[in-house]
């Protein structure tokens, strides 16, 4: 099972409303990607909280249908 | 093994290891890149560190992401505390936060380079 950018941009966007989401395709398999994620939820928050909020936001599929999602999180400047 | 005793045997690994890594396959044959990316960080830092193969363990592998909350593998410990996954720890060993974590903690490293 693979998973489309747009399914976990949408997921994201779900979760984190005023987030701005990029989402890039490593290896054209569904199942590799890239994602930046700007939000003000993560103002203040660790680098690993930043992360398990996409996580949570991904309900479960990350690990399984998702195999390697490389994240890029932060606050807006 | 039940859940409690995986999670009995998880803390028990990152109390006794300063520097505890849960990873795919081990540090002489990695068996995944993300794995082996973590073990070549750690590595290139001299840093001593304690490795378990959760492709051994089902149950292992399981637990260790109830344990942290964190669905993916490697996990990387420091004196019992979860730090993170590859994309932190690259991120960490890049802007020298790693090198800091180490030396607060007393772990003898020698500094990236």
């Amino acid at each position: 099972m693979a998973m489309s950018a747009g399914a976990i941009e949408s997921l994201i966007r779900t979760a984190i409303p005023d987030a701005r989401v990029t989402v890039e395709d490593l290896a054209g398999d569904g199942d590799h990607y890239a994602a930046t994620v700007v939000s003000e939820q993560f103002r203040g928050l660790s680098r690993l909280k930043q992360h398990q909020m996409i996580y949570a936001a991904l309900q479960g599929r990350m690990g399984g249908e998702l195999h390697a999602l490389a994240l890029q999180t932060s606050a807006p400047d | 093994m039940s859940q409690d005793l995986v999670a009995e045997r998880i803390t028990k690994d990152i109390t006794e290891n300063p520097v505890m890594l849960y990873m795919k396959g081990t540090a002489m044959f990695p068996q995944c890149g993300f794995s082996a990316r973590v073990v070549q960080i750690l590595s290139h830092m001299n840093v001593p560190f304690k490795t378990a193969n959760v492709l051994e363990d089902m149950e292992l592998r399981e637990g260790v992401k109830r344990f942290s909350n964190w669905p993916t593998v490697p996990q990387l410990y420091v004196k019992g505390e979860f730090v993170g996954g590859c994309d932190i720890i690259t991120e960490m060993y890049q802007t020298g936060e790693l090198a800091t974590l180490f030396s607060e903690n007393g772990i003898t490293h020698s500094v990236a380079a």
